[in-house]
């Protein structure tokens, strides 16, 4: 049924940081959950899910020079 | 404070009374019963509570006149339902507004609108709003009318020394200084208890970052009670602002301070008429008004880790001090008072043992401690203390522009009744749950055919039996002081209590559920009354 697919969601969610910037990503991203958990009846998972995230909170390294 | 040109206590619709020293000083040093220190509402209420159970008090009051700091508002259902208890209701209900919602408002955009719990069941209603000065000014009416409680204004405890089976306190009134010994003490005295210094006690717990300015005004407009809280207003950008209605067109206002905003400087006249001013715009308000009273504010969670040492009881905010978000501080206070006070009514009549007094702590603490639970929720949301909750309050009221689930987020989770579940005078719940109230919370009322269940419930315990209880003997010494109220198994306090025929409930003085039997019998209940009067044991079903 549904046309839209986790590559989309990537994109989506990139879209929005950038069009948030820098100031506002946090609150579009926390939006974003809330959205989502709101849809989710299983709200325990989506507090396991939340957690899983706080996991290697590390991106790769910076390879700007200045 | 008040404005320039006003003096301390004058105010724009309240009088207050002057109230003199003792003047007879034969008898002033005669042994009573109980002693209660502050009579402020706390301790008024305390003192007609023993007076219920036939139990002389002595209130002693430092100042000589009501409260003018402390300026509590909002009273709730389970308030009035006291007060029923204490047979002095109307006054509060000729006077009090009450209410059953509110609306929140984001950048003057509505994002919530609440309703607190009401049905026709309930003989008053979630709310009253009513200015501290009438609550203990009705208290005081019904103190001065009973023969048992002998108020002494003007008269300050100086010190409290431990006796054998008691206290002997030391009051020092403007004609001089007496002992006074007393089996009893509650300490009433308020957020700076100085019995809670004397025994060498301290609060313990948080305090919150944001400072709120409270101002009372009087402006004339007729509109429905309701309560409303803005958030982040163009008059006050980042900030919130609480607006309540009040009997005899007086309006409290309450708005947060920015950060950094100097608090000296926030308190002066002007800069407070300029706050006014800017909510009333926000929410449309042009009427003229007059400025009464400020103050300001800040949000704490802080309490006592016993409220009883010895002899002494700490009631109301000398054992804790709670945040305003969910109005809990005076609604947990009159609970404190008529708990302490049903009981060491018992204890003095010998009807109960002295073990039945240890209840008080964690019953009374575990509410504080929910209370905390909760007002700490509210207390995040509008004064968040972190950049975490700040990104998820501002998350959360930017979506409930258009996501009406997130304006839930905002809603203020108002007072209500704590179950004592762990308490030792509640039955250890064995049963599956029916549905029905269980042991410890607070009994339902129910609308009768003629009046409410309450109205008919006995001035002590009371056993609500849904038909023919088999055994039940009400000349046993055990249940001596038990009211029976029969119910039919099918009815509307069947159904509310989810009970059928031989079922029964054991309701509390203070209203609050003790055990539940869906085929109760008599043994069974005297045995479970026996256990609750000896007070320590944990009665089995």
């Amino acid at each position: 049924m549904t046309e839209k697919t986790m590559e989309d969601v990537y994109s989506a969610l990139a879209d929005g940081i950038d069009a948030a910037g820098p100031e506002k990503e946090a609150l579009f991203l926390a939006k974003t959950v809330l959205l989502l958990a709101n849809e989710n009846p299983d709200t325990d998972r989506v507090c396991e899910l939340i957690r899983s995230a706080c996991d290697n909170l590390d991106g790769m390294r910076s390879n700007s020079t200045s | 404070m008040r404005p320039a040109g006003r003096a301390e206590l004058e105010s724009l619709y309240f009088t207050y009374p002057q109230f003199d020293a003792p003047r007879d000083r034969a008898s002033l040093s005669k042994e009573i019963p109980v002693a209660i220190a502050g009579a402020g509402p706390v301790g008024m209420t305390a003192a007609l509570t023993l007076a219920r159970y036939g139990i002389p008090s002595v209130l002693l009051e430092k100042k000589s006149t009501f409260n003018d700091g402390s300026r509590a508002i909002c009273v709730a259902r389970s308030s009035y339902n006291l007060f029923q208890r204490l047979g002095i209701e109307k006054p509060f209900l000729d006077k009090g507004l009450p209410w059953v919602s509110g609306r929140s408002f984001f950048r003057g955009r509505q994002i919530l609108e609440f309703f607190m719990a009401d049905s026709p069941d309930e003989k008053y209603r979630p709310m009253y709003n009513l200015e501290q000065q009438y609550i203990e000014a009705f208290l005081y009416d019904a103190v001065a009318k009973s023969d048992l409680i002998d108020m002494r204004w003007q008269s300050e405890v100086t010190g409290v020394a431990d006796k054998a089976d008691g206290v002997t306190l030391s009051i020092e009134d403007p004609h001089g200084t007496y002992k006074l010994p007393a089996q009893w003490l509650l300490a009433a005295d308020g957020a700076h208890s100085p019995i809670r210094t004397m025994r060498g006690y301290r609060l313990n717990g948080e305090n919150y970052e944001g400072r709120y300015v409270i101002a009372d005004i009087r402006l004339e407009r007729d509109c429905k009670v309701e309560r409303f809280a803005l958030f982040d207003p163009d008059s006050r950008p980042g900030g919130t602002v609480l607006i309540h209605q009040q009997p005899d067109n007086i309006w409290r206002i309450d708005y947060q301070l920015r950060d950094g905003e100097a608090e000296k400087k926030a308190l002066q006249e002007d800069a407070i008429r300029a706050g006014v001013a800017a909510a009333l715009s926000e929410v449309g308000f042009n009427e003229p008004w007059e400025l009464e009273w400020w103050s300001v504010y800040s949000a704490n969670t802080l309490l006592l880790d016993d409220y009883r040492d010895g002899r002494v009881f700490f009631i109301g905010d000398s054992a804790h001090i709670v945040p305003i978000f969910g109005v809990r501080g005076l609604n947990n206070g009159f609970t404190d008072a008529h708990n302490i006070g049903w009981k060491l009514g018992y204890v003095l009549n010998g009807q109960a043992d002295p073990a039945i007094l240890d209840s008080y702590t964690p019953e009374r603490r575990g509410a504080t401690l929910d209370v905390f639970k909760n007002a700490s929720k509210s207390a995040r949301f509008m004064t968040p203390h972190s950049r975490g909750y700040r990104v998820m309050r501002d998350a959360a009221l930017s979506l409930a522009l258009d996501h009406p689930f997130a304006g839930e987020f905002a809603n203020p989770r108002n007072m209500t009744p704590y179950t004592y579940a762990a308490s030792p005078l509640t039955q250890r719940l064995m049963l599956p749950e029916n549905g029905g109230p269980v042991p410890g919370a607070a009994a339902p009322n129910v609308q009768l055919e003629d009046g409410f269940l309450f109205d008919r419930l006995g001035p002590d315990f009371t056993l609500l039996a849904f038909g023919e209880i088999p055994g039940l003997d009400l000349r046993q010494r055990d249940l001596g002081m038990l009211t029976l109220l029969q119910q039919p198994a099918e009815g509307p306090v069947a159904r509310a209590y989810c009970a059928g025929q031989g079922g029964a409930y054991l309701i509390r003085p203070d209203l609050h559920v003790a055990a539940r039997w869906p085929h109760a019998d008599g043994s069974k209940i005297a045995e479970f009354m026996k256990q609750v009067l000896a007070g320590g044991a944990r009665p089995n079903d």
